[in-house]
């Protein structure tokens, strides 16, 4: 990756002119600089690049970590012709894809008309903003345990609320067992947490936007779905991309809600890539074969951020 | 900010159009806030009203569920219980009215512990190592800035599970499976990204001037960051902190993977409380209550750098 760089070769030009005065005393600002990044820096490349490259080196293994005195042997890119050709692969990367599309839009729908309706700012809508942000600060895995108390078949608060609503018998129907139902828990309790992230974020490009463009329009006489569709759609969009990228990188990676909730089942319909990861790393054991599907997954999720901080960088610049 | 009975602004929404606003926001926070609520009131249910059908809302609150979460008790006949010395506190009297006797202290303060250690531990390194770095590249012409800056927020997106797998490995090599210093430098290596970005935002506003009028006065560099520029991010480090120690506080997927007892933290810890027969609600919502309890407080405290955080401190507001 960027570890290759020469980066510590690389000459350090004078930082505003301050150099001169601090070399004479003391350390220069050059030393300092790299005395303060490269820390970082090591941690890094020992925590994520050195254990990368090991991952990098196994997936061309059969190398089972269950049992470590058997040597591993080079098996070239068997690891990856097998995932590549290997149903449930497809198959977990499918439920995934679905997840990701249906929690990304309903979170950016929702998030959005929140965003318009709170940008109103009517009496209190800061608590109650805070109010609603509160599910996203929660851990995911204690989301996924508790959500699971609230869909319990029949005595859950879920289905009865549900009845309540529509009249249908809490007996009649459960979430979580339920084939055609478990990919929409999933979505659900993903949005119930997600929704408050995207409202924020596109609450922050709403009010970016000055009123006098506003006022500009209404000079010429615009409606206001004109307004909606000429002003406030596009100048929030690079916000709202933001967000729809973070968190479709995020619910790609799923693991820790869905673990708890569901843990992939009934049968593997709720099965995201990271928990077919998981089983095959720290269940079957199959280390090579799962460093090269990690390998995968770390190739596509740096594709995705990239995009996404050059996207940050976009918006910084306004 | 706006002047209140504006009438001939254009921009602010009419009175109507706020009334209508506001009643679909309040219904969607009321909603929203019902399963933390929910769980909130499980936590002072008995085992029976906490599964009953259908669910109670009214209910006579009891600590049973506390009790249980730290303690480890078990059922014993009811003439036993009457040969015993009479119990002296109140929750031994509880807990044998339930035809149960205190066995022990239940898991739950160690694991409880090791979150505060892990989750301290690895805030302080993280936002130290942070703040060197964040200061290093809001101030000075670093070489390849952006490259460096670029892969200390990718190594964040990397997704737990994958980076898991040769750690597992590499920890069992180094004797750091299940320890404190194992999960303390992960949660670090994971956070520094993170405050090293939200810290180069907060130092990037504080003017230069000041410290240029520090060195001019014969302080050093390193002089002039502790004393001139330390003291004006402190409310940027101190948020950072916060951030840093909710993601590690809430961080399931290393725990569950890299942890077994020792270093294990509650995240992991909580699915696991069980009862006779299944899992025991109302030990598990106390225990989240309690898990949960200065998450929310933070967030209030948080509410103004929020964006920041969530961002990596793209958008300040």
């Amino acid at each position: 990756m960027l570890a290759d760089k020469p980066l510590l070769s690389q000459e350090l030009e004078s930082g505003r002119g301050t150099r001169s005065r601090g070399s004479l005393r003391g350390l220069s600002d050059r030393t300092i600089a790299w005395l303060f990044i490269l820390p970082t820096i090591l941690l890094l490349l020992a925590i994520n690049i050195f254990p990368l490259v090991w991952a990098l080196r196994l997936s061309f293994t059969n190398f089972k970590s269950n049992m470590p005195s058997v040597p591993a042997r080079f098996i070239g890119i068997d690891n990856y012709v097998d995932i590549l050709t290997d149903e449930d692969i497809w198959y977990a990367m499918q439920v995934t894809a679905r997840f990701v599309f249906w929690s990304v839009s309903l979170e950016v729908l929702l998030g959005f008309g929140l965003a318009l309706l709170i940008n109103r700012r009517f009496r209190g809508h800061s608590f109650w903003t805070t109010l609603i942000l509160l599910p996203m600060m929660l851990s995911p895995a204690v989301v996924g345990n508790f959500w699971t108390f609230l869909l319990q078949p029949q005595t859950g608060l879920f289905n009865e609320v549900v009845s309540l609503v529509t009249g249908m018998s809490p007996a009649s129907f459960q979430m979580i067992g339920d084939v055609p139902l478990a990919p929409w828990t999933i979505v659900m309790v993903d949005t119930w947490m997600w929704t408050p992230y995207v409202m924020l974020i596109c609450l922050a490009g709403l009010r970016s936007i000055p009123d006098y463009i506003y006022e500009a329009a209404e000079v010429d006489r615009a409606t206001p779905w004109r307004q909606f569709w000429s002003i406030t759609l596009p100048m929030t969009m690079p916000f709202l991309m933001l967000a729809v990228l973070f968190r479709g990188i995020e619910n790609f990676k799923m693991f820790d809600m869905v673990n708890l909730l569901t843990s992939g089942g009934p049968g593997s319909v709720t099965e995201t890539v990271s928990i077919t990861l998981k089983r095959a790393a720290f269940e079957k054991w199959q280390t090579g074969y799962s460093s090269a599907l990690a390998i995968i997954l770390f190739v596509t999720v740096f594709g995705a951020a990239n995009i996404y901080i050059k996207a940050l960088n976009r918006i910084k610049q306004r | 900010m706006r002047q209140p009975g504006n009438a001939h602004s254009v921009v602010a929404a009419s009175a109507r159009g706020k009334t209508f606003a506001a009643m679909i926001v309040i219904v969607y926070a009321l909603v929203t806030s019902l399963p933390i609520a929910w769980i909130f009131m499980t936590s002072f249910k008995t085992q029976e009203d906490a599964i009953a059908y259908p669910p109670v809302v009214l209910f006579h609150p009891s600590l049973e569920g506390y009790v249980n979460l730290f303690t480890i008790r078990s059922r014993q006949t009811p003439e036993f219980i009457a040969s015993l010395p009479p119990a002296t506190t109140w929750y031994e009297r509880d807990v044998r009215k339930r035809n149960m006797v205190i066995a022990g202290a239940s898991k739950v303060l160690p694991r409880f512990v090791n979150s505060l250690v892990i989750g301290f531990g690895s805030t302080f390194l993280a936002v130290f190592l942070g703040t060197l770095a964040a200061y290093a590249f809001s101030r000075f012409k670093v070489p390849l800035a952006d490259d460096l800056l670029f892969f200390i927020l990718s190594t964040r997106m990397m997704p737990p599970i994958a980076v898991a797998i040769p750690i597992y490995l590499m920890y069992r090599a180094l004797g750091l499976s299940d320890s404190y210093v194992g999960m303390i430098v992960l949660y670090t290596a994971v956070n520094v990204s993170l405050a090293v970005w939200l810290l180069k935002g907060f130092m990037d506003e504080i003017p230069r001037e000041y410290e240029e009028a520090a060195l001019v006065d014969g302080y050093t560099r390193l002089h002039a960051f502790v004393k001139v520029v330390l003291p004006q991010a402190i409310t940027g480090i101190a948020a950072t902190a916060i951030f840093c120690l909710i993601f590690a506080w809430n961080e399931y997927a290393f725990a569950l993977l890299l942890t077994s007892g020792d270093a294990q933290t509650m995240p992991p810890f909580i699915p696991f409380i069980i009862g006779e027969g299944g899992q025991d609600w109302p030990a598990v919502a106390a225990a989240t209550t309690l898990f949960v309890l200065p998450i929310l407080f933070f967030t209030v405290v948080l509410r103004k750098h929020l964006l920041r955080g969530i961002t990596f401190g793209a958008v300040r507001k």
